[in-house]
């Protein structure tokens, strides 16, 4: 499924990706931890597209197609979702209205038909009960008000709608409280799938009591220092990152 | 000095010019070497108009020919389409009066249709009656080639209530102007315009409101969208003159620039003379957010889509004040064709 080699960028002409290389296959959910700056959100920039963030070396590929080539929207259409750690405030525009132009922005872009009206409206209602999200917040501006709970199940409620293949979910339990948390983690496992893999980056072990990864990897100084099953998150959780860090640094 | 004598008289002398303090960013006199000859009238039927589903009454102004007068009884309540339509290479005038009445109503759906070079001033008068309202929408789809000038002076009387939303796409030269004179008494006035200009386009929205008795409100909200190498200009002043206390008056100004060699030119101006006033502006121009552009676009929406949604939006909030259902519907359809490149 996706596969980073040697990957090195660059914000603003400083180097925060230094040589990271991870394999996720198809199926596995992967975590990312690490201590804050070690350029966690800057791998999820760089796998949708940002830009300013530039790529100096290395190769992250999809299936194995390159993914580093396709401007952001052509990365959604092949199924890559990044599920923000501050997700946007969007004046104006229907939640609704939103996800319904991204989802036929993407099945245009594949060359589908777009979806009707209602049956838009009919799956917008299945998936926003599942999340126990009040369908009429949908007709309201996307995030505008929400609570940073709300914003976050708000992001769920997009992940569930658009059904991506690979998914990266950056900080994604920060601001929810304990029954937030366990309704987004029930929307994320129900994604789970055979066809499908997951980025989980996070700096907290919290998150993973509830969507259990089949691997963690440490990422510290740019690249990833250490590997290994989910029993990686308790030990980070109880001696911290700093010996990674002195490692990396 | 105006484009109305000028055309009158077919001397570009008295066009108005970078010189008069409130044209300097419209200048005709730099603009118009000669005045054309007078246009001739339309041949055949003009065609139907976007508001002639919503309406009782069609008036049709061609080439500045017929005089339009709009005239609602006290307590009545009247839908009229006000069309000026323009097909020509040549200069012409048109004008309309509008009354309404003492409590009566109007829905006024007023557009700018356009073909050619034409060079055209219309001028309106509306006069309200005590507690008359008048909701007044304007579509302005003036040609890219044409120079356009409207002049509205409004006239309110006590707990009257103007609402009025502009929404144009300019013109090689093009200014709408309302000229508001507020007597307070619990009249209400709203005045909002949109811009939407690519290309060369010009637009002007031009507003002087005097406040001069107590209890007057005005409610003012103008957004613009310039693109390519087009040029937005908003002058907005209000005037509350002594003794017009308790005034409420709010003016926002807010603009989107999406090249580098587009350009938009606002003056707001709040001139205050009374003591107890509660007036605010409110003037922005910027560009789009681009946390807000990655956003959309990681969601798949290409550049051109993640644009168009969010600069809808911006000008939706302007568009959104319509109260009534349909004509915001086809005020936002209006504005939808002309956002997308």
């Amino acid at each position: 499924m996706l596969s980073v080699k040697n990957l090195h960028a660059t914000v603003g002409g400083k180097e925060i990706l230094k040589g990271l290389t991870l394999e996720v296959p198809a199926g596995q959910v992967h975590a990312i931890m690490g201590p804050n700056g070690a350029g966690k959100s800057t791998l999820s920039y760089v796998l949708t597209g940002r830009d300013g963030y530039e790529v100096t070396e290395g190769s992250a590929t999809l299936d194995g197609e390159d993914l580093l080539a396709l401007a952001p929207d052509e990365r959604a259409a092949r199924g890559v979702f990044l599920s923000f750690q501050y997700p946007l405030e969007i004046p104006g525009v229907p939640a609704l209205t939103f996800i319904r132009t991204a989802l036929n922005a993407q099945r245009r872009a594949r060359g589908e038909a777009e979806i009707t009206a209602p049956e838009f409206l009919k799956l917008a209602r299945a998936k926003s009960a599942d999340l126990k999200i009040d369908f009429d917040m949908l007709k309201r501006a996307l995030n505008v008000g929400f609570s940073g709970g709300e914003k976050k199940r708000m992001e769920i409620l997009q992940m569930a709608m658009l059904s991506p293949r690979f998914l990266i979910l950056d900080e994604t339990d920060s601001g929810l409280d304990i029954d937030a948390l366990r309704i987004v983690a029930d929307g994320v496992n129900a994604l789970r799938s055979p066809d499908r893999a997951m980025l989980v980056i996070t700096h907290y072990q919290r998150l993973l009591d509830y969507i259990t990864p089949d691997a963690v990897h440490v990422l510290a100084g740019g690249r990833i220092v250490a590997s290994g099953g989910p029993e990686l998150a308790h030990e980070l959780e109880a001696s911290g990152y700093e010996r990674y860090e002195k490692a990396a640094a | 000095m105006s484009l109305l004598t000028a055309i009158r008289d077919r001397d570009v002398a008295q066009l108005p010019s970078r010189r008069d303090e409130d044209w300097r960013w419209t200048d005709l006199r730099g603009l118009i070497r000669m005045l054309p000859p007078p246009s001739s009238a339309i041949e055949g039927d003009v065609g139907e108009g976007v508001f002639d589903e919503l309406v009782q009454h069609k008036v049709v102004v061609a080439n500045g020919r017929g005089e339009a007068v709009v005239d609602v009884p006290a307590g009545e309540t009247s839908w009229v389409a006000l069309r000026f339509v323009s097909r020509s290479d040549g200069a012409h005038a048109a004008r309309a009066t509008i009354s309404v009445g003492a409590g009566a109503t109007l829905h006024l759906f007023e557009t700018y249709e356009g073909e050619g070079g034409y060079v055209t001033q219309t001028t309106l008068s509306f006069a309200l009656g005590e507690g008359a309202a008048v909701e007044r929408i304007v579509l302005a789809g003036d040609s890219p080639n044409g120079v356009s000038v409207s002049e509205a002076a409004v006239s309110l009387a006590p707990r009257a209530d103007f609402a009025q939303t502009i929404v144009t796409s300019g013109g090689r030269r093009q200014r709408i102007e309302t000229r508001v004179a507020h007597p307070g008494g619990h009249a209400s006035l709203r005045l909002d315009g949109v811009y939407l200009l690519a290309d060369k386009a010009h637009a002007d929205l031009t507003t002087v409101v005097t406040h001069d008795g107590l209890d007057g409100i005005t409610e003012q909200l103008t957004k613009g969208v310039v693109r390519d190498q087009a040029r937005g200009v908003f002058q907005g002043r209000i005037v509350v003159a002594e003794g017009a206390d308790r005034t409420d008056a709010k003016m926002g100004h807010h603009a989107l620039i999406l090249s580098d060699k587009a350009e938009v030119d606002a003056k707001p101006e709040l001139e205050i003379y009374a003591d107890d006033v509660a007036c605010a502006h409110g003037n922005t121009v910027g560009a789009l957010d681009e946390d807000a552009l990655f956003y959309a676009r990681q969601r798949g929406m290409n550049d051109a889509e993640a644009h168009a949604l969010l600069t809808e939006a911006f000008v939706g909030q302007v568009i959104d004040r319509i109260d009534q259902d349909e004509a915001r519907d086809v005020v936002r359809a209006w504005a939808a064709e002309r956002l997308r490149p």
